[in-house]
């Protein structure tokens, strides 16, 4: 069914807009008084000041790497994580781990692991399909880099960035 | 010898014309351009301050932060030249498919009529003799219609030299909003020129001097500073300035100053009625298609209408260059000065108007705007000069 909205009834000021009009520059004039005097302004001198302390929880950043409690890579170079990003920024190129290491029967592990920064949409599905907790989305946001190859994260960067977590994460707890 | 010979060559009537008319040609236009980019920085301080934000703030002089991590001295104030130098630099792209020859012609079209606008109007009393005008007009008024108008070509040109379908689509509003306007505009100042006399933006603004401001319903008769010191004498000035006639006329030239404020609005593209180049709607309108100083043009363009514009206004009804209290040029050159001062004083005042304005109000519908102006502005700017007309015939002085 059909709602009929009724356009409310314009008084003869109102039509004339010019009373509005002054309303308005009265309002605007306000702000531009206080704000002339540096008061009220809400934005802030980002690379002086920074929002930090206040981020989330949740926020997603960039995703990183974590290596477990033995220093071990927590990843398993399953490459489920490849598969589902959805702008593609992640290459592996996985490796069988050789006879004789000490994590022989974990089997594989990632040769390389690129994150090319420059595609990521920070859109966490990494990190949510990731069957052995090892990659994540911390709080870094500001990457930058002088050219395309320098905004690709390489696995040492990704290893730097995601630091270690110990005993199993669990991926949704406030540690992250 | 030389000097002398030089002298008397300077002084022949034609040379003395040709040269300093180059001379305030160059000077005016200078002057226009450093306006503009000063007009450029206000509208982003403003328009900061009026959103709670600080604005530019970062560049100093020479272009860096001065001081380390403090905000820089001068309040960003380099800001005022890294622009128009981002834009020189910058790469000027010109898609495939479009009209080349057009799309190269439009900016130039919608730059040149405000400047060719600034010809007429009077930025000064005299100087050393000298009138402070470009070229003095009789029909100086008609003048400033018929080339104003002209721009619009250059922002249709350039929605349809674009080939693309936001710009065709802003030049062709540009195009609607031109007629919904103009002739309320051309309207709402015949009151003027039955009260003046006068087409001559000269010799309106000479009218002002002697009987008041037109925005103003009662002005102090030769009032001057010496009058400040006898009471009897400014007392009698300000008597001899009210009249029935003035009071009753003040109430049409309200009306026009309302209508011609407003249409200058449209006139430059300006919010509330920038329907051509409606950022939300239309990506940037006309100019989409525009890089660098292409783009630049088109910008330089429409505050150089503000410009020009405001100067319209000022001499029309602010009383041009003249300010109460203040001799003009015949009286030595320092005060010629000084009155060329009070010109850019009450134009900058304008110009920052129409910031704080465009930072205020939403845009109008383009049905809106029609309306608007066929409907509201038309009638009440034909029932003006009647007004105007009967109050001139039946009340005499
Ligand atoms: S956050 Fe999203 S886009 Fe970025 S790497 Fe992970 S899956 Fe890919
Ligand atoms: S990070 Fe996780 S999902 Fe990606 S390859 Fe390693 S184990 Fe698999």
């Amino acid at each position: 069914m059909a709602i009929v909205v009724e356009r409310p009834k314009l008084t003869l000021a109102e039509k004339f807009y010019l009373p509005a009009v002054l309303a308005g520059l009265a309002i605007t004039w306000k702000h531009l008084k206080r704000a002339i005097f540096n008061k009220g302004i809400v934005t802030m001198q980002y690379p002086e000041e920074k929002w930090d302390a206040n981020m989330p929880d949740w926020y997603r950043g960039a995703p990183t790497l974590v290596a477990d409690e033995h220093g071990k890579d927590r990843c398993v170079a399953c490459q489920l994580c490849e598969f589902i990003c959805p702008p593609r920024a992640i290459t592996i190129k996985p490796m069988e781990i050789p006879e004789g290491d000490k994590w022989r029967k974990v089997e594989k592990r990632p040769e390389e692991f690129d994150i090319d920064m420059t595609r990521c949409i920070y859109c966490g599905l990494c990190e949510e399909v990731c069957p052995e907790q090892a990659i994540y989305l911390r709080k870094d946001y500001s990457i930058t880099g002088l050219n395309r190859a320098e905004m690709v994260h390489d696995k040492e960067t990704l290893y730097k960035l995601g630091g270690v977590r110990e005993g199993l994460v669990f991926k949704w707890n406030e540690l992250k | 010898m030389d000097l002398d010979l030089i002298l008397y060559f300077l002084n022949i009537p034609w040379v003395f014309l040709l040269w300093t008319t180059f001379l305030k040609s160059f000077i005016f236009l200078n002057l226009t351009i450093i306006v503009v980019s000063v007009t450029v920085f206000a509208e982003r301080k403003v328009s900061a301050f009026i959103q709670d934000r600080v604005g530019p703030n970062r560049v100093g002089i020479p272009f860096t932060l001065i001081g380390g991590k403090k905000d820089s001295f001068f309040f960003g104030l380099g800001q005022m030249v890294a622009d128009p130098i981002k834009l020189l630099t910058k790469e000027n792209f010109v898609p495939g498919g479009v009209n080349k020859f057009y799309f190269w012609l439009a900016p130039k079209l919608v730059m040149i009529p405000p400047i060719l606008v600034l010809a007429v109007l009077p930025f000064g009393s005299t100087l050393f003799g000298v009138e402070m005008t470009i070229a003095n007009l009789n029909i100086g008024v008609l003048y400033i219609f018929a080339i104003a108008s002209l721009s619009v070509y250059g922002i249709t040109l350039a929605g349809w030299a674009s080939n693309s379908k936001f710009p065709f689509l802003g030049g062709i509003r540009s195009s609607s909003q031109m007629i919904s306007y103009e002739l309320s505009m051309g309207l709402s100042i015949i009151p003027v020129f039955m009260i003046c006399g006068s087409l001559n933006l000269n010799e309106i603004i000479d009218w002002q001097v002697v009987n008041g401001w037109l925005v103003s319903p009662f002005w102090p008769k030769g009032f001057s500073v010496g009058s400040l010191l006898h009471p009897a004498d400014a007392l009698h000035a300000f008597v001899a300035g009210v009249s029935l006639q003035r009071l009753l006329l003040w109430i049409p030239l309200l009306i026009s100053f309302v209508i011609f404020l407003v249409s200058i609005f449209a006139e430059t593209n300006r919010l509330p009625f920038d329907l051509p180049e409606a950022e939300q709607e239309l990506v940037g309108g006309y100019h989409t298609e525009y890089a660098s100083m292409n783009f630049a043009l088109f910008f330089l363009g429409e505050y150089a209408a503000m410009f020009a514009g405001s100067g319209a206004i000022v001499s029309l009804f602010l009383g041009g260059w003249s300010c109460p209290l203040i001799p003009d040029g015949s009286h030595g050159w320092f005060w010629g000065l000084v009155n060329i001062g009070v010109f850019f004083v009450k134009v900058s005042l304008l110009l920052l108007f129409m910031i704080w304005v465009r930072w205020t109000l939403p845009r109008f519908r383009y049905d809106q705007l029609m309306k608007l102006g066929w409907l509201g502005f038309f009638p009440i700017a034909l029932f003006n000069i009647f007004l105007t007309a009967v109050i001139l015939a039946l009340v005499r002085n």
